[in-house]
């Protein structure tokens, strides 16, 4: 990690970055950006905006269940509980009994209540509230090895499975006549963005983590004109909302999560004009 | 709509039309040949040379994609992931563009189509678009759902016209479901009656001409002619 600090000292030799805190901020930022801005894409496309919200509120009570257990690594109670939540809400769905956004609402609201009540009743809800909102500055060295492995194989798996979630997600008919397996590669996204936002809680927060992941895909939807535009403009879009929203939050004095997130709503708004114009003219 | 005692042939080289009424079970066939509806019974897939096939290529068209017209999928970006593993986030290898390419001007289209957003294309261009996207790779078996239901009269012969010489190349079965009892006559080669079961089957000729056929679609025969 010295080599990767001296190079930062090198080519960003600011008062920002004068801090070991701001460095490893700067690098997770630089990992869970592309991250989000790659699986956001498909989040988007796929109308899960919702079911990435209720995972970040699930999140809450993996923690919840974690603290109960006496488990030291809540990532490991989190993980545990995202999963088993991520997968009853997709069979849920795919039993087509209700709507989707009225089972996800339902998913979403139960897991936030039950991560409330249990941790208010093991008396440490106060201790925990700020997964709420999350903390970006106080990852660690080892932490950010970790996100770099996980970004790692996301891109590999993005690779390897994304052809068959593009055509998934244009109509699972079509997809079936290729012989696609559809409810094993919706069960895979499914997965995945369930891992992704597990372990991107602590830092990006249960109130925030959606924004990062839907609004620099929903503003490079604005834009693109192909898959591989869409994609490079979202991570484009990401990367940079998330490092400038760092900079801002250190001269404004402001909470980096949500400054993050202000820019990335700027952005969004800028390139839904730009698509309202070009349609216009 | 539950299908029962639901036993065809098709065979290679012809075009077998399945017509019925509305809500007689003919998209929920296709969508049980597609592995999609749970089912009983078997559905054995043989090469020309009358060998099994195990895992059968299916190419399918639907009656009217269901998309969301606002993605930023073009044509090139459906077809190319399609074609072979690389994924289609990082672009599109030049084989596989000049390979989209010859597909698409075997159906009329030119190479600036490969650049269109799916949800930009018209009726015409997108049933074109996936017929192509059916027959590559090479089906076993092809499904046509209603394929023209969103194409204007000049594009219905074109469309048809390409299935035809298709299956004459390929010697490709076809199943094409129709409401059109015109186009069942002059494009397939066999047809069969869907009302829950088979109703009845045989050469369009047969079919046509059967009380059953007449009664479904309240046709009325006067001296072999159809009104």
């Amino acid at each position: 990690m010295s080599v990767i600090y001296s190079l930062i000292d090198l080519l960003l030799p600011f008062e920002w970055t004068e801090f070991s805190y701001m460095k490893n901020a700067l690098l997770a930022v630089l990992l869970i950006t592309p991250l989000f801005g790659l699986v956001g894409v498909m989040i988007v496309n796929n109308k899960m905006s919702f079911f990435s919200d209720a995972l970040g509120h699930s999140a809450l009570t993996g923690i919840a269940i974690g603290v109960l257990m006496g488990v030291d690594n809540y990532l490991v109670s989190m993980m545990g509980f995202s999963l088993l939540f991520a997968l009853c809400i997709s069979a849920v769905m795919d039993s087509e009994t209700s709507s989707s956004d009225t089972i996800i609402g339902v998913f979403s609201s139960t897991g936030l209540a039950l991560g409330i009540v249990l941790l208010s009743a093991s008396g440490g809800f106060a201790k925990y509230s700020g997964y709420l909102i999350g903390d970006i500055l106080t990852v660690q060295p080892e932490e950010i090895r970790m996100l770099a492995l996980i970004l790692a194989a996301v891109v590999l798996l993005w690779g390897f499975f994304f052809n068959k979630l593009m055509l998934v997600s244009l109509n699972t008919d079509l997809a079936a006549s290729k012989g696609i397996r559809v409810r094993l590669v919706e069960k895979f996204f499914v997965i995945l963005v369930a891992v992704i936002v597990t372990v991107s809680i602590k830092w990006v927060g249960v109130l925030i983590i959606n924004s990062l992941l839907v609004l620099p895909a929903a503003s490079a939807r604005n834009l693109a004109k192909s898959m591989r535009s869409y994609h490079f403009t979202a991570i484009g879009i990401s990367l940079f909302s998330g490092v400038s929203g760092l900079i801002i939050s250190y001269y404004a004095g402001t909470a980096a999560g949500g400054t993050i997130v202000l820019v990335a709503a700027v952005i969004f708004f800028i390139t839904y004009f730009l698509n309202q114009a070009r349609a216009k003219s | 709509m539950i299908l029962h005692n639901v036993s065809l042939d098709v065979h290679h080289g012809e075009i077998l039309a399945l017509i019925g009424r509305n809500g007689a079970g003919k998209t929920t066939l296709l969508k049980a040949l597609l592995g999609r509806i749970p089912y009983t019974g078997s559905v054995v897939f043989s090469n020309a040379q009358g060998e099994k096939i195990e895992k059968p290529r299916i190419g399918y068209v639907p009656q009217n994609l269901v998309f969301d017209r606002s993605t930023p999928v073009t044509v090139g970006d459906l077809l190319c992931a399609n074609m072979g593993g690389f994924p289609v986030w990082l672009g599109h290898k030049k084989e596989q563009i000049s390979r989209a390419e010859r597909l698409l001007a075997q159906v009329g289209g030119g190479p600036s189509l490969l650049k269109k957003r799916i949800g930009s294309l018209s009726g015409g261009e997108l049933q074109r678009v996936l017929l192509v996207f059916a027959l590559e790779p090479k089906p076993d078996l092809l499904l046509l759902d209603e394929p023209v239901s969103a194409v204007d009269r000049r594009g219905i012969g074109a469309f048809y016209d390409l299935v035809t010489s298709m299956r004459a190349e390929h010697q490709m079965p076809i199943i094409l479901v129709s409401h059109d009892l015109n186009h069942v006559e002059k494009y397939a080669t066999r047809a069969a009656l869907l009302d829950g079961t088979i109703v009845v089957s045989g050469t369009v000729n047969e079919v046509m001409k059967t009380p059953e056929v007449r009664e479904a679609f309240g046709l009325k025969l006067t001296g072999g002619v159809r009104k």
